[in-house]
């Protein structure tokens, strides 16, 4: 008996092997043999290429019984590689032949989802529109909401939720300071290092303190410290309402009788609009030590001349208007962090979504209120 | 000829700090059976398993996954491993982000899998296995109920056809009708792909009708270990109460009546 010619391409008995054999009647015999899974077949790309390749040849004769280990996926790659048949001189096993009349059956029609055209686009712009009325009416309705809560509070005091109001102010307050004192206080020194080279230009090198106190009181002061807490206790109370959606606490609080507004809503809109103002003029102090310092060392202004100057060239009523504004960015913060997490689906992608939506929405409505101020006390508290 | 053993723990001890979860568990699961871990809730059945997947490692003793040991195997071993391995974690721990197509299709573009044709068929075949429709591979996990969420997770874990799938709960939450079509088909397909099952369980009706292999957890250690039957003559308090309540003594009614 003569012993077949043997070009092996793989020799690992774990992986799939691919061996073309000359028979005694002088036909060519495609072996296969190895275990045929897909991590192997992902391993060995050059197989397929070879398999398609021999599938050409139609005279040639194939042999799978070898196969140790033959699953679904590697067998529809044979099949998709024998051109979705099978060759018509073919060695299997039963078990095996089943495999192929799987994928012989299946209907390869398969069903894809929904292109994108032009009406889906007119349609999600649409939706667009709607989405920001609604959201416009249900931030509404949550002030209104609120009004009532603060209405009932005052018939019944005993149900004030004083050791939320108390925990967010720690969270969102307390918390706080360090990074609004680091923040207000390297923006200070920057405004301060900035202003200082230009008024040396004109010899005007004192009106730093005019500069520095009216901006920073005024404006900077509160916006940052506003900006700092959107970005990080907002985004932490929209992400805790809709944890509390997903782990259904939410309902259970509903189940219980108790309101999500008085519970979770007042107290979060209580304690920012308390700590945002008191927030707000440490961040202005930080910055405003921040800028003595820097005034100090680049314009030798001393740290008395400086104290002594401040309250005569910033009118104690912009020291109001910037607690006044803090106050509303606090109210804003927490009713768009709260709007937001109710309106977190139970999955990820909503929980990642709505929080972002909530940062930004949150920054961008403390700049529109922080220019309607800016608007509203224009010719207010100027020296 | 016996059979190759798929999973086998040597000396386990697992220690929370001073808490003692698993002391000295020594056990061997050969290949193609389907075993049932039970034991009261907090015994540390779900941290065992945990431990067969290697999300965790114990603090003491051996894991052989495959006749691997788990504690010195290199990272690319790992990944070898873990394709073998498929594990279905109590909800079903679908990406919510992905849609039930890709969910299916992750591991296979994970494994650098590009054809999408290829891919199409085989998540529309896994899909057809497990009983769903091919309209419902659009569907995103937040539509899906608690039953088609184990299906398709069910698809996801079987893509690769892993020689070892580790199931932690696969019927909680489901109502019996459902929970009767889960343990079918996991029947068939068992039958089918001839793979082994690690699962935690309560459910008694999972444990007469599918599992081969029974083991028990209490007081810390394996207390007993073996099939059905041998398990239901055990003498120990918390299989006595566990297997003879009035409620495990109708459900095995049936099989004590068959096997004695």
């Amino acid at each position: 008996m003569e012993s077949p010619q043997f070009m092996s391409t793989t020799d690992t008995r774990m992986q799939p092997v691919l061996e073309v054999c000359a028979q005694e009647n002088g036909r060519q015999c495609v072996r296969l043999s190895g275990r045929w899974n897909l991590r192997g077949l992902m391993m060995a790309p050059q197989l397929r290429k070879k398999i398609r390749r021999f599938a050409e040849n139609k005279s040639l004769l194939w042999d799978i019984s070898a196969i140790e280990v033959l699953d679904n996926a590697s067998a529809l790659m044979l099949w998709q590689d024998w051109g979705e048949q099978l060759p018509a001189e073919l060695q299997m096993r039963p078990e095996q032949q089943r495999l192929f009349e799987r994928w012989q059956n299946q209907d390869v029609s398969v069903p894809v989802p929904e292109v994108y055209g032009l009406m889906v686009f007119v349609n999600n712009l649409g939706h667009l529109f709607l989405g920001f009325w609604q959201q416009l009416l249900e931030l509404m309705t949550l002030l209104g909401q609120l009004v009532l809560d603060l209405g009932h509070l005052l018939r019944h005091p005993r149900d004030m939720p004083w050791s939320e109001i108390s925990i967010t102010i720690y969270e969102a307050g307390v918390r706080a300071l360090g990074i609004t004192a680091l923040v207000g206080f390297l923006i200070g020194i920057v405004l301060s290092y900035l202003s200082a080279l230009q008024l040396k230009l004109f010899g005007a090198e004192i009106y730093i303190i005019d500069i520095l106190g009216l901006s920073v009181i005024r404006e900077l002061g509160p916006l940052l410290a506003a900006i700092l807490v959107a970005g990080r206790s907002g985004s932490a109370m929209t992400a805790q309402i809709g944890i509390m959606r997903v782990t259904e606490e939410l309902d259970a609080l509903s189940a219980m009788g108790i309101s999500h507004s008085l519970r979770l809503i007042l107290p979060k809109v209580v304690a920012l609009t308390l700590s945002l103002p008191l927030l707000s003029v440490w961040t202005s102090s930080a910055a405003l030590i921040g800028g003595m310092f820097s005034a100090q060392n680049t314009l030798d202004i001393s740290y008395q001349q400086f104290f002594l100057k401040l309250p005569n060239v910033v009118p104690l009523l912009n020291v109001f208007i910037g607690l006044g504004k803090s106050a509303v960015f606090g109210l804003m913060i927490a009713l768009i962090a709260c709007h937001f997490g109710f309106r977190i689906k139970p999955n990820t992608e909503s929980l990642g979504n709505e929080t972002t939506n909530s940062v930004v929405a949150a920054i961008t409505v403390v700049i529109m209120i922080d220019a309607v101020f800016a608007i509203l006390f224009m010719n207010v508290g100027m020296p | 000829m016996s059979k190759a053993e798929a999973i086998r723990l040597e000396h386990v001890w697992t220690r929370f700090g001073d808490k003692v979860v698993h002391q000295d568990i020594n056990l061997t699961l050969p290949q193609g059976e389907i075993l049932g871990l039970v034991g009261a809730s907090g015994c540390g059945k779900t941290t065992l398993l945990r431990e067969m997947i290697g999300l965790q490692e114990p603090s003491e003793g051996e894991i052989f996954v495959m006749g691997e040991s788990l504690s010195d195997v290199s990272p690319s071993h790992w990944q070898r491993l873990r394709d073998n391995c498929g594990v279905l974690f109590q909800k079903g721990a679908l990406f919510s982000v992905l849609d039930v197509f890709e969910n299916i299709a992750f591991p296979l573009r994970e494994l650098g899998v590009d054809d999408e044709e290829l891919i199409k068929r085989l998540v529309f075949m896994k899909l057809e296995s497990v009983g769903l429709s091919a309209q419902d591979a659009w569907l995103k996990p937040a539509d899906l109920s608690g039953g088609m969420t184990k299906r398709v997770a069910l698809a996801r874990t079987l893509i690769l056809e892993p020689s070892l799938l580790l199931l932690d709960e696969p019927t909680s939450g489901l109502d019996p009708i459902s929970s009767q079509d889960f343990v079918d088909l996991l029947f068939e397909l068992h039958q089918d792909l001839k793979f082994t099952v690690v699962m935690v369980t309560h459910d008694l009706d999972i444990l007469r009708d599918l599992c081969t292999q029974v083991a028990v957890l209490a007081d810390n250690q394996l207390v007993a270990y073996g099939s059905l039957a041998s398990v239901l003559n055990c003498k120990h308090p918390f299989v006595a109460e566990f297997f003879h309540n009035k409620r495990a003594k109708r459900v095995f009614q049936f099989h004590e009546a068959n096997h004695g």
